[in-house]
C-alpha cells in the first residue's frame, strides 16, 4: 500500500539522478520521457486504488501518525498526481524537440524530474512541514529550470521569481511555526481536529490569513502575482508550459486543501476575502492580458485570470462550487500546458512570439490552427469544450449561492478571454507574415515534427473527450468535493479513528448558512 | 524569556523589510536572510523555551522523568536552515551573474523581460 503512494514521488527523482549522470548523451533525454511514462502508470495505480478504497494512507518510516509523516491520497490528490503524470509526458516528449544539447548538458532532465518529484509530493503530503519542504524542492529546481541558458531575460525574470517567491516561504515556515505552536501538531487530519480546540480563534485567523498569503503568492492571485508574468515568458518552452501548467495549481491545491481540511472554523470571514480575491484575480488577469502584444505574454496573463475561477470555487464553500474547483483545475492543467506548446511551435515556424513580427500560419500551417483552436476557444469557455462546462458548473454555483456579482464578472471575463484568443489567432494565423515569410510545419525535421506534435494533439484529443463526456469527469469531482468538505474519511484515513471531539456543531451550521 | 525572544524576532522582521524595501538586489537579499533567521526562531520559540532541560530519557526509564525541552522544532529549525542556506547560496549566484550580465544591480533597471512603454503596441 505504501508503495503505491510513494511510487509517484521515487520514481521522478531515480529517474533524476539517472538522467543527470548520462546528461551529456542522448540516453538522458529518453531516459526522462522513460521515466515520466512511469509516473503515468504509477499515477494511474494510485488512482485505481483511490478509487477502489476511498482514501489511501500510508505512514512513513512506520511511525505511526500524527508522529511520523504521512502520505495520504484522497480522489483530488489522485487526480492531481494523475495530470501531473500527463502533463509531465506530454512536456517531456515535447523537451526532446524543443530543449538543445546545451540545457541538456547542465542537467536540464534531472532538474525537470526532481520538479514532477516535487509537485507529485506536495499532492500526496499529509503533513505540512512536509509540504514546506516538497514546496522546496519544487522551487529550487524550478529556478534552475528557469535561467537555464543565462539570457539576459531570463536573468531579469529569474531575480522577480526567485526573490519574490523566497518571501512567501517564509511567510509559510513562519506560519508553520506559530500553528505548531498553538496546536502541537502538523499532520493536516490531526489539525483538522486540533483548531476546533484552539482557544483564541481570533489569533487562529491571523494564522489562516498567513497561509492564504503565502499559498496565494504560489498560485499568483491578486495582488501578489506580479512574479508570473514578469518571468514565464523567458525561459525554454517546455519549461513555459509546465510551469504553466502545474506549478500554480500547486498554489491553489495548498489554498484548497488547507481551506477545506484545517480553516473551516469561520468561513464566514475567511472564505469571503478568497470571494473578493478571486474576483479581482479574474479581472485584472484578463486585462492584463488584452494589454500585451506577445504570444506567451498575453498566455501568462491568462493564468492568473483563471486561477481567480478555481479560488472563487473554493471561496463559495458549496458542494457544487468545489465541484466546479476541482474541474476546473484538471480542464485548465491540460489546456494551458497545451497552449504553451503551440506557442513553441509558432515561434519554430514563424521566428517569434511577438505577434507583430509573425502571421500566415493558418494558410501555410492549418493543422496547427486547428490545434490552437481547441484549447484556445476551450480556455474562452466555447461549448462542447472542457472549458464550457467548467465555467457552467462555477456559475450556476455562484448564482445558487446568490452571488450574482461574482457570476458576473465570471461570464465577462471568459468574454474578454475570447477577446484576447481571437487577437492571437487573428495575428498569428490570419494576417499575413510582415516579412512574406510562408511558415510550414514541413520546415522542421521529421523527428521534430511528431516530438512537438503529436503531445499537442494528445492534450488536445484529451481536451475534446472532457468536453463531449464530462459526465464521468463531472462525476468524479462531485466525489471528490465529497471528500473535501467532509474529511471524516480523509481523517479516519490517517490517523486510523476519528479523534474524540464533538463533531462541532458550530462548522456544520455555518456550513448550512453559507448553502 | 519567550517574550524577549518575541521581540527580538520583531525587530529582526522590522530590519529585514527596511532592507527588503531597497532597490538594491543585494541588499533585499541581506534582507531575506535575516527574515529567514526570523522565522527559524519563531519556530524555536514556539516550541517554548525550557532551560536547562536537555530532552534525555534515563537508563532504564521509558519516558523522561519530568520536563524536557521540545525537541521537534529544533528538528524543523534545522531542517529550515539547511533548505535556507541552499537557497541563498543560489540566489547569491544568481544576483552576481545578474550583475554580470545586466551590469545593475538596481531592480528599477531591470526592465529587460518586461519592457518599458511597450502598451501592447
Amino acid at each position: 500500500m505504501s508503495w503505491i503512494l510513494a511510487a509517484p514521488i521515487i520514481i521522478p527523482f531515480a529517474t533524476a539522478v539517472l538522467a543527470f549522470l548520462f546528461r551529456r548523451g542522448p540516453e538522458g533525454r529518453w531516459l526522462s520521457v522513460v521515466g515520466s511514462a512511469g509516473l503515468l502508470i504509477a499515477s494511474g495505480f494510485l488512482m485505481a486504488e483511490v478509487l477502489r478504497e476511498g482514501v489511501v494512507a500510508a505512514q512513513m518510516g512506520q511511525w505511526a501518525a500524527p508522529f511520523g509523516i504521512t502520505l495520504v491520497a484522497d480522489l483530488l490528490s489522485a487526480v492531481m498526481v494523475v495530470i501531473t503524470g500527463i502533463t509531465g509526458l506530454a512536456v517531456a516528449i515535447y523537451a526532446l524537440a524543443d530543449v538543445d544539447e546545451a540545457k541538456e548538458a547542465l542537467g536540464f532532465h534531472a532538474l525537470y524530474q526532481v520538479l514532477l518529484a516535487g509537485v507529485c509530493g506536495a499532492f500526496l503530503t499529509g503533513d505540512l512541514f512536509n509540504l514546506y519542504v516538497w514546496f522546496e524542492v519544487m522551487l529550487i529546481s524550478s529556478f534552475g529550470l528557469l535561467i537555464l541558458g543565462g539570457k539576459r531575460e531570463q536573468l531579469d525574470g529569474g531575480i522577480k521569481y526567485v526573490t519574490l517567491n523566497l518571501v512567501s516561504t517564509i511567510l509559510f515556515l513562519s506560519a508553520v511555526g506559530l500553528l505548531y505552536g498553538m496546536t502541537g501538531t502538523l499532520n493536516m487530519a490531526d489539525l483538522h481536529g486540533a483548531v476546533q480546540e484552539v482557544e483564541n480563534p481570533g489569533l487562529l485567523i491571523v494564522i489562516a490569513i498567513m497561509f492564504m498569503i503565502a499559498f496565494g503568492v504560489k498560485a499568483a492571485v491578486f495582488p501578489l502575482f506580479f512574479w508570473l508574468p514578469a518571468s514565464y515568458h523567458t525561459p525554454a518552452f517546455a519549461v513555459s508550459a509546465i510551469f504553466a501548467g502545474l506549478l500554480t495549481k500547486v498554489g491553489v491545491y495548498s489554498l484548497i486543501r488547507v481551506f477545506t481540511l484545517i480553516f473551516t472554523t469561520d468561513v464566514a470571514y475567511t472564505h469571503t476575502i478568497l470571494l473578493w480575491v478571486a474576483g479581482f484575480t479574474m479581472v485584472t488577469g484578463v486585462l492584463g492580458a488584452a494589454a500585451m502584444n506577445d504570444f506567451r505574454r498575453i498566455l501568462s496573463f491568462h493564468i492568473i485570470s483563471q486561477i481567480g475561477y478555481m479560488i472563487l470555487g473554493l471561496a463559495l464553500f458549496t458542494p457544487l462550487a468545489i465541484v466546479g474547483a476541482v474541474f476546473y483545475i484538471v480542464h485548465h492543467i491540460i489546456v494551458k500546458a497545451n497552449l504553451f506548446l503551440v506557442a513553441g511551435v509558432a515561434r519554430r515556424i514563424a521566428g517569434s512570439t511577438d505577434l507583430s513580427a509573425i502571421g500566415g500560419l493558418y494558410k501555410t500551417a492549418p493543422l496547427l490552427g486547428l490545434l490552437f483552436l481547441i484549447p484556445a476557444f476551450s480556455l474562452a469557455g466555447f461549448p462542447p469544450l472542457s472549458g464550457f462546462w467548467a465555467k457552467y458548473v462555477l456559475v450556476k454555483a455562484s448564482l445558487d449561492a446568490e452571488a450574482y456579482w461574482i457570476a458576473a464578472v465570471a461570464l465577462i471575463v471568459g468574454l474578454l478571454t475570447i477577446y484576447s484568443m481571437t487577437k492571437i489567432w487573428g495575428a498569428a494565423f490570419w494576417k499575413p507574415h510582415p516579412e512574406g515569410q510562408s511558415p510550414k510545419l514541413t520546415s522542421l525535421t521529421a523527428r521534430d515534427r511528431a516530438a512537438l506534435l503529436v503531445p499537442i494533439a494528445s492534450l488536445a484529443i484529451l481536451t475534446c473527450i472532457i468536453g463531449f463526456y464530462p459526465e464521468p469527469f463531472v462525476a468524479f469531482a462531485e466525489r471528490s468535493a465529497e471528500q473535501l468538505l467532509d474529511p471524516t474519511a480523509y481523517v479516519v484515513a490517517v490517523l486510523g479513528e476519528m479523534p474524540d471531539i464533538a463533531p462541532d456543531p458550530a462548522d456544520v451550521a455555518q456550513l448550512e448558512a453559507v448553502e | 524569556m519567550e517574550l524577549l525572544v518575541a521581540i527580538m524576532v520583531g525587530v529582526l522582521v522590522a530590519a529585514s523589510v527596511h532592507l527588503m524595501l531597497a532597490r538594491n538586489v543585494l541588499r533585499f537579499l541581506f534582507g531575506l536572510i535575516l527574515i529567514s533567521n526570523a522565522a527559524n526562531l519563531t519556530i524555536f520559540v514556539s516550541g517554548r523555551l525550557t532551560p536547562e532541560s536537555p530532552p534525555l530519557i534515563p537508563e532504564g526509564a521509558d519516558a523522561p522523568l519530568e520536563t524536557v525541552a521540545n525537541a521537534l522544532p529544533q528538528a524543523l529549525v534545522l531542517t529550515a536552515i539547511v533548505i535556507g542556506f541552499g537557497l541563498f547560496a543560489f540566489a547569491l549566484a544568481l544576483v552576481y551573474r545578474t550583475y554580470q550580465t545586466l551590469g545593475t544591480l538596481n531592480s528599477d533597471e531591470m526592465r529587460l523581460a518586461e519592457p518599458k512603454g511597450e502598451n501592447g503596441k
